[in-house]
């Protein structure tokens, strides 16, 4: 043990190693991960190149996500509006959906609610829900394209980003705005600003003319018509404007982190 | 019996044995296979977080452990699948080898040579020629490869791509046409495989040439 402390590079937070160490840990899904990769593995044998070992798979694979990343930029037109539908095609129920339980889902009280507001603006204030319901609203309806596979179309009705940022004086030259939420798990997910600039992404307070309901992201939700909809954040606490890449909750964990649609 | 026939002509013409398959098309044909794989795995595995129909596809034959993964192995995979697949289609076209092997499909043709085929009595001692039933299988495949990359794309960039989303009449039906796709590859492929196992000849010459 005493050999091993020595090896650790001195000036190096423990905390923060350790931390590090538990995330790179093989928790079950990454472990099915990287056995999957094992198997391919012997198939590049098979077929007579070795391009891969499980980790070199899996490092790979991070660097053309990042790639397509770049790819989906490129092909991100600003001024390409998602598809819209009539009423009469709302999808009812409209689906429930997160990695917990509606009754696990957060309950946040409208009344005491703040939004609060960081980073690269000029006005930090934050504000309550009844501020926010009084500034301009828009209604779209929509489709929401689970990164599953599994599509609804739903009616949300609110203030378009970009009016927002505009009126607390964001930095629009930022690369990101990032979104912290109420979830038990501090839900958290980066939106690049193109995106968060395209006239359909929306800070939503109604779904289907009603005030949004807890299942939706009471008391406001930010709705991306153009990305999947890991990156529509429910139960909004913050959002910051930043040039940092801070991650987020799913993309932490491998999903592409534009899904752009 | 077929093989000394075919080097008693060799003697004759005293030509070194003809090359079946190019360098290029046992190159494309391999790198496809390798995707192929990798994209109906990962591909499985997609399904199984939103399946279309009442059945998932067993862990075992899924790449990418869940749903991330398998989309991360997918999207990666898509690339190599993609350009081959315009490598393939520009010197099929280029070479002429397209027209030179795979037309003229006649209907006539098709059913005669589907009778032999199912009674066993169809010759494949011409590796360089293909008769009419994988003339009609082999241009089938190329079609549905096409649709597959582009109901792909579809599905994939539903905002980006909306008019090929319309093409494809509309998100969910595109995911239909996508599975679909994918059904007939994996038939395809079997018979494929069987069908090469059965002439070996045909292995042979998809990876040496002759």
């Amino acid at each position: 043990m005493g050999r091993l402390r020595k090896l650790l590079i001195p000036g190096v937070d423990k905390k923060l190693l350790v931390r590090d160490a538990v995330k790179t840990m093989p928790e079950l899904t990454r472990r099915r991960f990287i056995t999957a990769g094992t198997s391919l593995g012997a198939l590049t044998l098979l077929t007579g190149c070795d391009v891969v070992d499980s980790s070199s798979a899996e490092e790979l694979l991070k660097r053309v996500s990042k790639f397509n990343d770049a790819v989906q930029a490129w092909m991100f037109n600003p001024d390409a509006l998602a598809p819209t539908y009539p009423e009469s095609m709302i999808t009812k129920p409209f689906p429930f959906n997160a990695y917990y339980d509606l009754d696990d889902a957060p309950e946040v009280a409208g009344a005491d609610w703040k939004l609060e507001v960081r980073g690269l603006v000029d006005n930090k204030k934050s504000w309550t829900l009844d501020e926010l319901y009084k500034l301009p609203q828009v209604k779209q309806v929509t489709r929401h394209i689970c990164v599953e596979g599994w599509s609804a179309i739903g009616s949300w009705t609110g203030t378009p980003l970009r009016d927002f940022l505009k009126i607390i004086g964001a930095d629009t030259r930022a690369k990101y705005v990032w979104f912290q939420c109420a979830d038990k798990d501090g839900y958290n997910s980066p939106l690049d600003m193109r995106t968060a600039l395209h006239p359909q992404t929306q800070m939503t307070f109604k779904f289907g003319d009603e005030i949004l309901p807890r299942a939706y992201g009471f008391p406001m939700k930010i709705r991306v018509p153009t990305k999947l909809g890991f990156k529509n954040p429910k139960y909004v606490l913050s959002m910051e404007v930043t040039n940092d890449y801070k991650g987020g909750y799913w993309e932490d964990q491998g999903y592409n982190s534009f899904s752009g649609s | 019996m077929t093989s000394l026939a075919v080097s008693d002509h060799q003697a004759e013409t005293a030509t070194p044995a003809k090359v079946i398959q190019p360098v290029w098309v046992r190159m494309v044909h391999w790198i496809n296979a390798f995707a192929m794989i990798l994209m109906i795995m990962s591909g499985w595995q997609i399904y199984n977080a939103s399946p279309l129909f009442g059945f998932t596809f067993s862990r075992s034959i899924t790449l990418g452990g869940w749903l991330g993964g398998a989309l991360l192995w997918h999207f990666a995979a898509m690339w190599l699948l993609m350009v081959n697949g315009l490598v393939y289609l520009t010197l099929g076209f280029a070479t002429g080898r397209f027209r030179k092997k795979l037309l003229p499909i006649t209907p006539g043709g098709v059913i005669s040579d589907t009778k032999a085929a199912l009674t066993f009595k169809l010759s494949h001692d011409d590796l360089s020629k293909y008769n009419s039933v994988q003339k009609l299988l082999y241009t089938g495949i190329i079609i549905v490869g096409v649709v597959i990359v582009l109901s792909g794309l579809s599905i994939w960039k539903p905002v980006q791509l909306h008019w090929l989303v319309t093409l494809f009449g509309g998100y969910d039906f595109a995911r239909y046409v996508h599975f679909t796709c994918m059904a007939l590859i994996v038939a395809f492929l079997v018979i494929h495989v069987a069908l090469a196992l059965l002439v070996p000849k045909s292995l042979r010459a998809m990876i040496i040439g002759r």
